[in-house]
């Protein structure tokens, strides 16, 4: 880490991160709220994290601790890419390990242990906007958010029950923040929504290439819109993770061969890693090989100083 | 029926910039009555209509409306959620064109719905049944029902506009040529069914066309209008019997004769 003079601390330059702060600090004022903010280039393409990297860079200091994940992954390219980004501009420790993080990081997912108090999640948006694909007019939604006019979210939902006999939405799921806002919780599926509800921790939303962002601050009201006869409810599954044989936890499908097998596993890697390190086996768990491939991982996400 | 007026509209005019839209109109209107505004093209009449509905605000002149609880409310001194509220609930608003007035990316159902789901409908089953109750009562069939208006022809688009305008049971409706670009039989269905909605649900209406045929069929009550002023008004049969106005009397020996 002989280079991070040549950049200014976590990247942005000073004036940058007070900006966002101040957005930050607005939205976390009215929950749910699209704060606009001037969003910068990131040396990445849009779509891949730029406000929330934005977002972690205003609130980073040198004593944080910081996860990345993607879809609930800690070694996919983009977990991998930003978490190496703020070793180098920052300097920051880094980790796996859900609870011993200060900031998280996400995209796609909320960690399967429940985020605490002191911890900030950091949620990458690719569109904030929940009403967007009802009303494509941005001077129109705003005023209906303004006016508090959310009639036409659940024409949305209506339209789901009309085509497929249930809410068939599963990700970014509307939901009311504080009974004010109607908030697109960014891409996470409908299952991590009541993770959301009064969570102990802080919640950021940031959408690089939209230019907003907004925040959850602890212990606020998040609830998923739905129908009295048709009740929000999360995705089940109807098998355990076939490495940790973990039940209630959201799971990826992973093709295995192309002759159609396939096995369901935890989209937490982090979590399933720690449950085979206490000695869960899933049906399809290989006896020593993971528990050794996971240590040299965490190894090698040590901060190199 | 009450003895006040529903709608009072007093010295309404609209100038784009030194053009005159509507000039000095004045009226009341009142419940259960349907006034038709008739002219030719740039007379003024839809400009009239959307200050009316407060889609557009005028120059000078003022409109009051009588609440639900019998209290007059100026409309141009409301605020726009409360005028917003009044559009999605106490009032319709029909256009010519059916894609303006309708979304035509959901379906006929939920266009249906919507208005419902606004003001706080949030049972399902509910709201389908409504929607299927209005749905036979603009004579479209049941099965059309998650079929998006794309999919529909004119005259049926129009029907969904009404029924989506008249299911929160509103007291005044606004009609911009709601039956402008239909042949002339599915027009004289719509006709039809439009008397008889507005006669069984004691609508208020304000009907601009340049049909005089239709204004004879809907209204009881007829304004002329004529470069951005009134020429002309009162009882429909009256001014189309025995004008007195020689614009009126141009206007009505212009209709073609079959």
């Amino acid at each position: 880490m002989t280079d991070i003079a040549t950049y200014n601390f976590a990247y942005l330059d000073e004036q940058t991160k007070r900006m966002i702060r101040r957005a930050i600090l607005k939205g976390i004022a009215i929950p749910g709220y699209q704060v606009p903010f001037a969003s910068r280039e990131m040396p990445m393409p849009y779509g891949w994290g730029t406000g929330g990297v934005q977002v972690t860079a205003s609130i980073i200091g040198p004593d944080d601790v910081l996860k990345v994940i993607d879809q609930g992954a800690d070694d996919t390219t983009n977990a991998v890419s930003i978490r190496a980004f703020f070793k180098k501009v920052a300097n920051v420790a880094v980790t796996t390990d859900t609870a011993s993080a200060t900031i998280i990081q996400t995209r796609h997912r909320i960690p399967e242990h429940p985020p605490t108090a002191g911890q900030v999640l950091v949620y990458q948006v690719p569109i904030p906007e929940p009403l967007r694909f009802l009303e494509p007019r941005e001077t129109e939604t705003r005023k209906m958010h303004a006016l508090e006019e959310y009639g036409l979210m659940h024409v949305k939902l209506y339209e789901d029950i009309a085509k497929h006999g249930r809410i068939a939405t599963t990700y970014a799921y509307p939901v009311k923040v504080e009974g004010r806002y109607v908030m697109d919780p960014s891409p996470t599926p409908k299952f991590d929504n009541p993770k959301m509800h009064r969570s102990p921790a802080l919640q950021l939303f940031g959408a690089g290439r939209e230019k907003r962002i907004y925040a959850v601050p602890p212990f606020t009201d998040v609830v998923s819109l739905d129908f009295e006869d048709h009740p929000f409810e999360v995705q089940t599954f109807d098998q355990p993770c076939a490495l940790c044989a973990a039940e209630n936890v959201y799971l990826d499908e992973v093709i295995l061969d192309d002759h159609g097998g396939h096995m369901f596993v935890c989209s937490d890697t982090d979590h399933c890693e720690k449950r085979r390190e206490e000695g869960h086996r899933g049906h399809l768990a290989p006896e020593t090989h993971f528990a050794s491939e996971a240590h040299s991982a965490s190894e090698e996400l040590e901060p190199a100083q | 029926m009450t003895d006040e007026p529903l709608l009072r509209v007093s010295a309404l005019s609209k100038f784009y910039g030194s053009r005159v839209g509507c000039d000095n109109v004045s009226f009341d209107l009142w419940p259960g009555e349907v006034l038709a505004v008739v002219g030719e093209s740039g007379s003024g009449k839809t400009t009239l209509l959307n200050c009316l509905s407060t889609r557009l605000l005028p120059s000078s002149g003022t409109a009051s409306y009588r609440m639900r609880d019998g209290q007059f409310r100026e409309l141009y001194r409301m605020s726009e959620a409360e005028r917003r509220f009044l559009m999605r609930t106490d009032w319709g608003f029909v256009h010519q064109n059916p894609a303006d007035g309708l979304r035509m990316t959901v379906s006929a159902g939920a266009n249906v719905g919507e208005r419902l789901m606004a003001v706080g409908d949030r049972h399902y089953g509910k709201i389908r049944a409504t929607a299927v109750d209005w749905l036979s009562r603009v004579e479209i069939e049941q099965d059309r029902i998650d079929d998006e208006p794309r999919a529909f022809s004119g005259g049926m688009r129009q029907r969904l506009q009404i029924a989506r305008n008249l299911v929160t049971g509103p007291r005044l409706v606004f009609m911009d040529e709601p039956t402008g670009g239909l042949d002339v039989s599915v027009q004289a269905r719509l006709l039809d069914l439009l008397r008889g909605l507005v006669t069984d649900l004691g609508l208020a209406a304000v009907v601009v066309t340049h049909d005089l045929a239709v204004a004879r069929l809907l209204s009881q009550r007829m304004m002329v209008m004529k470069d951005g002023r009134v020429v002309e008004s009162g009882l429909t049969d009256r001014v189309l019997d025995d004008p007195r106005a020689p614009y009126t009397q141009l206007l009505v020996s212009s209709i073609l004769q079959v």
